[in-house]
């Protein structure tokens, strides 16, 4: 009787572990990558269609850009898809990461209060609007989490040649989301990926200060993990990944995806017609 | 595990440094559990002392609530009293959200339960004859309530402590209701979960060492008062 019992439990946990892993000929990919593709709803419509044909998985792990960055370093994913160009060229520079391409790219915006305290809604120039902001003493909420947009924010300030410190500059060390919601409540500026920002437009009492300077776009990269590194990655899923994203199909796709009619990201690889 | 190491000695590192930010997240901390638990202790004392020597109808149903009440999750309080204290919420004109305040009433929400439902058995345990005793050598019944605290006072500090550690542990009500802003609201759970999203390892192991320092001290300090109560005649 026991025995039987040792025989079916056994059997069960081949039956469930052997149904988990081994769907025959599937190749699993592991992908890290930011909250703002995986939030925005672009990787729904791209990864089935590069999933479709059966032979590749993509499991997706989404976090903020630092800790990406970090799993592709530790050989805990085969690709990352970030936005943080310094970071990124650093990671293959360190012989973590191989193949860098561009994939696509988006742009931030400078959303801040209706009463708009430092004057500056409808312009165009990002470090202008920037000392603008830090002359009014306006609040302003960074994201201060080392993610892609945190960085963005940090270079505009060094081009805007002013030191974020003091009352008026608050670091939350939270997702984009939970900073629009910061701002809202405490009447604050911040800096904010569009994608995000349409997500959120009708829950947070805010509106774009500040959009279109060329300092405000935001350049999306994918890199495999180092096979010579680690070399049980799956390399070879990881540059299937790579080169159909980057293929007229997937960009052509990327350049049709909208929230609310609104266009968010341009791809790198085919030319797309301007929404304006 | 030779990553897990070499994060653990940076993180010694890092703690011995003087790291001013890592300072001010850890006095945070502990600024506000404190504050949240020298408010709640008075009021949860009273009323587990009602719970356990006053009879009134509807006491088992807010003894029951109370113990109910030990399960409840962080975030629900968080997101509870973010919706109160929201621009939009009832309370929105206090502006007290992204507030240390703030935070110290989701703390004050959390440890009261424990509170109430670990002293409540304490006391529910105490002797009647001391509550008697004082009685009739003519205390009046608060001193009287007094005198019976004091007897039972290593379960109370027990009952302190485990709210104490419960609070300063939690990260779901702090980050909800703090925003983790730092030198304001940036406390030691809040900042470990910061850095793990950072994928800063060390600093997150160096932040969850001071925390269970912290919680190790308090414990032996706790042992050292009970092993007194012991001896005691």
């Amino acid at each position: 009787m026991k025995r039987t019992l040792c025989q079916t439990a056994l059997c069960l946990i081949i039956f469930l572990t052997g149904t988990c892993t081994s769907m025959a000929g599937t190749s699993f990919i592991r992908l890290a990558t930011t909250t703002s593709t995986d939030n925005s709803g672009l990787l729904d419509i791209l990864l089935p269609a590069f999933e479709k044909d059966g032979e590749y998985k993509v499991k997706v792990i989404s976090v903020g850009t630092g800790k990406a960055l970090r799993l592709a370093r530790e050989g805990d994913v085969d690709v990352v898809l970030v936005h943080a160009r310094s970071a990124e060229d650093k990671l293959v520079a360190d012989g973590y990461g191989v193949n860098r391409r561009e994939v696509m790219y988006n742009d931030f915006v400078l959303v801040g209060p209706g009463s708009d305290p430092a004057n500056i809604r409808g312009t165009t120039d990002a470090s202008n609007a920037l000392s603008r902001i830090v002359a009014s003493k306006s609040l302003f909420i960074s994201r201060g989490d080392t993610s892609g947009t945190h960085k963005k924010e940090l270079q505009l300030w060094e081009q805007a040649g002013i030191k974020p410190q003091g009352q008026w500059y608050r670091e939350a060390g939270q997702g984009m989301g939970k900073v629009l919601q910061i701002a809202g409540e405490l009447d604050a500026y911040t800096l904010t990926d569009r994608g995000t920002w349409l997500a959120y437009q009708n829950k947070v009492p805010l509106v774009i200060v500040t959009e279109g300077d060329k300092h405000l776009f935001n350049p999306y990269g994918i890199i495999a993990a180092n096979p010579a590194r680690y070399p049980d990655a799956n390399y070879g899923g990881a540059m299937a990944l790579i080169n159909w994203i980057t293929s007229s199909a997937a960009q052509n796709m990327i350049g049709a995806f909208t929230i609310d009619g609104q266009r968010l990201f341009v791809p790198m690889n085919v030319p797309v017609k301007s929404t304006k | 595990m030779a990553q897990l190491l070499d994060t653990s000695r940076q993180a010694l590192v890092l703690l011995f440094s003087g790291d001013p930010a890592l300072w001010s997240i850890v006095s945070i901390s502990f600024s506000v559990s404190l504050r949240a638990v020298l408010i709640a202790t008075p009021v949860a004392f009273l009323i587990a002392f009602l719970l356990a020597h006053a009879r009134f109808p509807g006491r088992r149903v807010l003894i029951s609530t109370f113990n109910t009440l030990l399960a409840l999750p962080a975030v629900v309080v968080g997101l509870t009293i973010y919706m109160l204290l929201s621009r939009n919420g009832p309370f929105g004109d206090l502006k007290l959200l992204f507030t240390q305040t703030g935070m110290v009433i989701g703390q004050i929400v959390l440890c009261f339960p424990l509170l109430v439902a670990f002293s409540h058995a304490t006391l529910q345990a105490a002797d009647q004859r001391v509550w008697e005793t004082a009685v009739t050598l003519g205390a009046k019944p608060w001193q009287a309530m007094l005198t019976l605290m004091y007897e039972v006072r290593y379960g109370l500090i027990a009952a302190v402590t485990a709210a104490f550690g419960r609070i300063i542990a939690e990260v779901g009500s702090s980050m909800m209701i703090g925003g983790n802003i730092m030198n304001y609201t940036r406390n030691i759970t809040t900042a470990i979960a910061l850095e793990t999203s950072k994928g800063e390892f060390a600093q997150g192991i160096a932040l969850g060492i001071i925390l269970l320092l912290s919680a190790l001290l308090l414990n032996f300090a706790l042992s050292f008062i009970q092993a007194r109560g012991d001896t005691a005649p």
